[in-house]
């Protein structure tokens, strides 16, 4: 997605003139080009996050927007009281590019994963989370990014390259991947395509209904969203984050809050490191049963039952 | 509150001697109305602010306090260019307040960034460095540091990005008094010679006396590079129970220990 990220940016900001990009000393074969096209406005500000969050802050409070791009923990959790204190505070419009969202960097290992991210970024009041889910979702999110007037975290991951018979919907903060029955899936990040492509393909009969978020937090449940689940009270949420502050715990006290009954709520989430074994993204998602094996296997079982 | 009371048009009625001293009085009245402490830290470094904000600063500069504890010095400085109301310094402190005792995000014009919390200043004032290098501003900003902030890591990446990026509109003054929270900066984190550290660094220092209102307007006027101003400085300066002493980091002033400090910085 980070290439897709740097096409984007390459299209948008040659002509916004404000904003400026700041890489942690990140960004070797996939931001080259950015470089080239920037000159002065990409700072490479070497291996130091909380100066280049506060640098960001600075930046932005004379009129330019930065964007300050790194690995996501290195970002979120390195420099969150610059984030907090420099950002938030002043409600600047710095976009956090968090490359390698949830399992990302894989066996890269746990310093490298960011499955605490949005739950973590989320206590800022007036600080906005993005998700792509496809990398077509670019094209749309970073002209919206350099124009944005609050703080925003974009969380980078790597999307599957679906075939053409997956109509990718415009990108929008609420898409309905899929039309079914009985279960209603709700999907966040770059997971969703695989998991979408698994459903379709698993034989399942009803299908589900298969919803994708990628903004946060949840202004409002779109009123589609709450047919479906009135239609299909029997409700899975999909995220690569732990439970703790993620969408699955924001999305029960809005359907508290609205009224809206479920025969089931279940989630699936991040449990961390449950076996102390380290590997591949995918060998983290199957672990935590966020693959598509593993939510399929859960929709059979209920789909049966329900 | 009549003796501190500094009228309009003080900058220009005033020698920068007279304009710091009833800036300090007023400082003194205004926390001990407030009954908080951090006055030792706002006395060290009030001569700088004076000087700064009296006779160096223009509009298209700008500041950053970076050692927020200090705020109370700060809008003594403030009130004395006639920029907060004499009526709202006896809120200080207070509830219902603008002015809480670390600079606040919002409310007050001239100042740019809550501050309180160490290690964040310099980074912010290379930011605002950095995009007035990038629009073509001119300008310098102007950044003031304690000595005890040096043990925070960030002002470290601060200072190697300042110069990497070779921010020549940024100036930094050290409030060097030699005091931090629990000891003195030897005791607790051994920086000394600070000013050899940053030149190690390859970053041009000036070291100078933090209370020589002279030096000081001569020293930062002529500053055109990336440039480190070590100020020596006394915590608590020009109050003799509370020069070099920790523990006006913390103390609140009694009555009768306000009435001294009034009379001995009267008698300067």
């Amino acid at each position: 997605m980070k290439v897709s990220f740097c096409q984007s940016m390459l299209k948008t900001l040659e002509h916004e003139s404000s904003n400026v990009f700041l890489t942690g000393d990140l960004g070797f074969m996939a931001l080259e080009p950015l470089k080239e096209k920037l000159g002065k406005r990409f700072i490479n500000a070497g291996v130091a996050e909380q100066n280049m969050v506060s640098v960001a802050a600075g930046m932005a409070r004379n009129k330019m927007r930065p964007w300050v791009y790194s690995i996501a923990p290195f970002i979120f959790a390195r420099a969150f009281e610059q984030i907090r204190n420099d950002i938030c505070f002043h409600q600047l419009p710095v976009v956090l590019v968090g490359n390698g969202g949830g399992y990302g960097y894989g066996v890269m290992g746990a310093t490298h994963h960011a499955i605490e991210d949005y739950g973590v970024l989320l206590s800022q009041r007036n600080l906005k989370i993005y998700i792509p889910a496809f990398d077509e979702d670019l094209n749309a999110l970073v002209p919206l990014l350099s124009k944005i007037d609050h703080p925003a975290y974009l969380r980078l991951g790597l999307a599957p390259k679906l075939d053409q018979n997956f109509a990718i919907p415009q990108y929008s903060a609420w898409r309905k991947l899929e039309e079914g029955k009985k279960w209603t899936v709700l999907i966040s990040g770059s997971m969703a395509g695989n998991i979408w492509k698994g459903i379709r393909q698993s034989g399942l009969n009803p299908l589900p209904n298969v919803w994708l978020l990628s903004e946060l937090p949840i202004a409002q449940l779109p009123s589609d969203f709450i047919t479906d689940l009135q239609n299909s009270p029997n409700l899975l949420v999909i995220e690569e984050h732990i439970a703790h502050g993620g969408i699955g715990q924001m999305l029960a006290t809005i359907l508290l809050k609205t009224g809206v009954l479920l025969n089931q709520f279940e989630t699936r989430s991040a449990l961390g490191y449950p076996s102390s074994r380290y590997g591949s993204q995918q060998f983290h998602l199957k672990e935590n049963q966020l693959d598509p094996d593993s939510i399929i296997n859960l929709l059979k079982k209920d789909i049966l039952e329900v | 509150m009549q003796d501190s009371a500094l009228p309009e048009d003080s900058s220009r009625k005033f020698s920068l001697e007279k304009t710091l001293k009833l800036t300090k009085l007023r400082l003194l009245l205004m926390h001990f109305e407030s009954k908080v402490g951090h006055i030792g830290g706002n006395l060290s470094c009030l001569d700088m602010l004076v000087v700064l904000y009296h006779r160096i600063i223009t509009k298209d500069d700008q500041f950053i306090l970076s050692k927020g504890h200090s705020a109370g010095a700060l809008y003594a400085t403030l009130w004395s260019l006639g920029r907060i109301e004499e009526q709202e310094l006896s809120h200080f402190h207070r509830d219902n307040t603008r002015l809480s005792a670390h600079p606040p995000p919002t409310g007050i014009d001239d100042i740019l960034f809550a501050t309180g919390s160490l290690g964040h200043g310099l980074s912010l004032a290379a930011g605002l460095a950095m995009s007035k290098k990038l629009l073509n501003q001119s300008g310098r900003v102007y950044c003031l540091m304690s000595d005890g902030e040096w043990n925070e890591g960030s002002c470290w990446e601060a200072l190697i990005f300042a110069k990497q990026q070779q921010l020549d509109n940024l100036t930094v003054l050290i409030d060097l008094n030699g005091l931090q929270g629990f000891g003195t900066t030897q005791e607790v984190a051994d920086l000394s010679p600070l000013e050899e550290k940053f030149k190690c660094f390859g970053i041009d220092v000036v070291e100078v006396d933090g209370h020589d209102l002279n030096v000081l307007e001569k020293t930062l006027s002529k500053i055109q590079r990336l440039t480190f101003v070590v100020a020596r400085t006394i915590k608590g300066k020009g109050v003799s129970f509370m020069e070099n002493r920790v523990e006006w980091h913390y103390l609140p002033l009694s009555e009768e220990q306000y009435h001294r400090a009034v009379r001995e910085i009267q008698s300067l």
